[in-house]
């Protein structure tokens, strides 16, 4: 051991790792979340018992009297959907938490930014599952005819989904190492959710009620110019949540 | 366990050189203004009390924390250029902490690791590292079915597969039996025969001694003592390190 000298760059060998790019680690990332809940399966059959008892009780309190299916099923679908994500969201962080795994994954050579795309990226798996079960079921609850439209409900599901994905994942590390954390991330999240289940529930009930396109245009943009936005400022503002 | 090793130009340029490190977390410094410079083959043994700095050193060296003051390369390479990617790639970390996925197996989260170092064999760097720490037959069980032994050697593999050019080791011989013992010390061995450099962080003198080539000891952020191997003896050390831990109480 000595004082400093002039520093060079130590060469690798030909055999020297490739690092793997911002997409290539985002899949790794991906991938090894899916395995993990794939193993355990909790997040996902919580998600799935919570949708499905929410519908339920929502079912019970409904009076088909007073308020058409159509009106109601749209909100219900949406309200569901956004709590049930939460079970997901919160686990996102949750599995790196035990053990400090988090730890290896900064030290691993990989764009900050890749963690967040790859944990956003196993949530939007994780909560379009829920979705592909909870959507047919509010149809069955409700009685409401979706085969007319199902490509659309498809699009804006899917719309849905990247928005709640991309400022659920950025909370859900920022909660993560607080005490609160299971109450942190719906109070952060939730208000942000807001535009996101009003443009689904409108844009939803007008194509249920057969109104023309051109009335869920707006709410539509509504969704798409969040996600955009989010999706973007969430990935930028990521790693400055990882410091200490 | 290393064929192929880039050892041989490594040794002759700093493994890693830090100067003026600096830490602080609101006003308080938990590391004050650290230099140290380690060539491949050395080993810096790390004594010190609770909260001296040496835990938050070694996350300063493994690129986890962002120096308030300082510079530090490893390589040759800056922990800032590139968003530390280059330098993080010649680093490994094991701390008493094991950073694996219980539910993965052990065989999964070793070639999780060597994916996210880019490898280009990654199964077959994973079972090498499995079969150095000794836990290969384990390989494919999952880590909550592990003992707390198994898991740490579990964590070494996962640390040492890329082998890394400096190796961070916080207390890494806690929860081994003898074989886990021998089989890291044997993996840290052959580390430094391949060039590489290491930072050994822990509270048992005899261990950390007997590894060393350098050791230091760590009061309140800063080393007040760092000395050869060869200029420490056993006896008066320990005591001179007492003096110092319970000076702090």
């Amino acid at each position: 051991m000595s004082e400093s000298t002039v520093a060079r760059p130590i060469a690798l060998d030909a055999d020297a790792p490739a690092l793997p790019g911002l997409l290539r680690a985002s899949w790794l990332v991906a991938q090894k979340d899916l395995a993990i809940e794939f193993r355990t399966r909790t997040a996902f059959f919580s998600a799935l018992v919570f949708a499905l008892l929410g519908l339920t009780i929502f079912y019970f309190a409904w009076d088909p009297t007073a308020v058409a299916s159509i009106d109601l099923a749209p909100g219900v679908l949406w309200v569901i959907f956004t709590f049930s994500g939460l079970l997901g969201l919160q686990r996102s962080f949750g599995v790196e938490q035990a053990d400090r795994a988090m730890d290896a994954l900064l030290a691993a050579p990989v764009e900050r930014e890749a963690i967040y795309l790859g944990k956003a990226a196993a949530n939007f798996l994780f909560v379009a599952g829920v979705q592909v079960v909870a959507i047919p079921a509010v149809a069955l609850f409700y009685n409401v005819p979706l085969g007319s439209i199902w490509l659309s409900l498809t699009g804006i599901a899917v719309l849905a989904a990247l928005g709640i994905v991309a400022v659920g994942t950025l909370f859900s590390a920022m909660a993560v190492n607080t005490r609160l954390a299971e109450l942190l991330l719906p109070m952060l999240s939730l208000p942000f959710f807001v535009p996101i289940v009003m443009a689904a529930a409108q844009t939803t009930s007008r194509l249920l009620a057969g109104r023309p396109e051109s009335e869920a245009w707006p709410w539509l943009r509504i969704l798409l110019g969040f996600d955009l936005v989010f999706m973007l400022a969430c990935a930028i503002a990521f790693p400055y949540t990882l410091d200490e | 366990m290393v064929p192929g090793s880039r050892s041989e130009a490594r040794s002759e340029l700093p493994v890693v050189e830090a100067e003026g490190l600096i830490r602080a977390f609101g006003g308080r410094r938990a590391v004050d203004g650290v230099s140290l410079t380690l060539h491949g083959g050395e080993c810096l043994a790390l004594f010190g009390p609770n909260g001296a700095g040496k835990t938050t050193l070694l996350r300063l060296l493994a690129g986890l924390l962002a120096p308030s003051a300082g510079r530090c390369l490893v390589g040759g390479v800056s922990l800032r250029a590139d968003g530390g990617r280059a330098a993080r790639s010649r680093v490994g970390l094991i701390s008493h902490a094991s950073m694996l996925y219980s539910a993965l197996t052990a065989r999964e989260n070793v070639e999780f690791a060597a994916r996210m170092y880019g490898l280009r064999r990654p199964a077959e760097a994973a079972l090498r590292a499995l079969k150095a720490m000794r836990v290969a037959d384990r390989a494919d069980s999952a880590v909550r079915a592990l003992s707390r032994g198994l898991q740490q050697r579990v964590s070494i593999a996962r640390a040492i597969v890329h082998e890394p050019l400096l190796l961070l080791c916080d207390e890494p011989y806690t929860g081994l039996d003898e074989v886990g013992s021998a089989a890291l010390t044997e993996a840290l061995g052959e580390r430094r025969a391949h060039g590489a450099a290491l930072l050994l962080v822990t509270h048992n003198l005899s261990e950390g001694l007997a590894l060393a080539t350098h050791a230091a000891i760590m009061r309140r952020g800063r080393f007040v003592r760092l000395e050869e191997r060869g200029q420490v003896d056993g006896a008066s050390y320990a005591s001179a390190y007492r003096e110092l831990v319970t000076a702090d109480v």
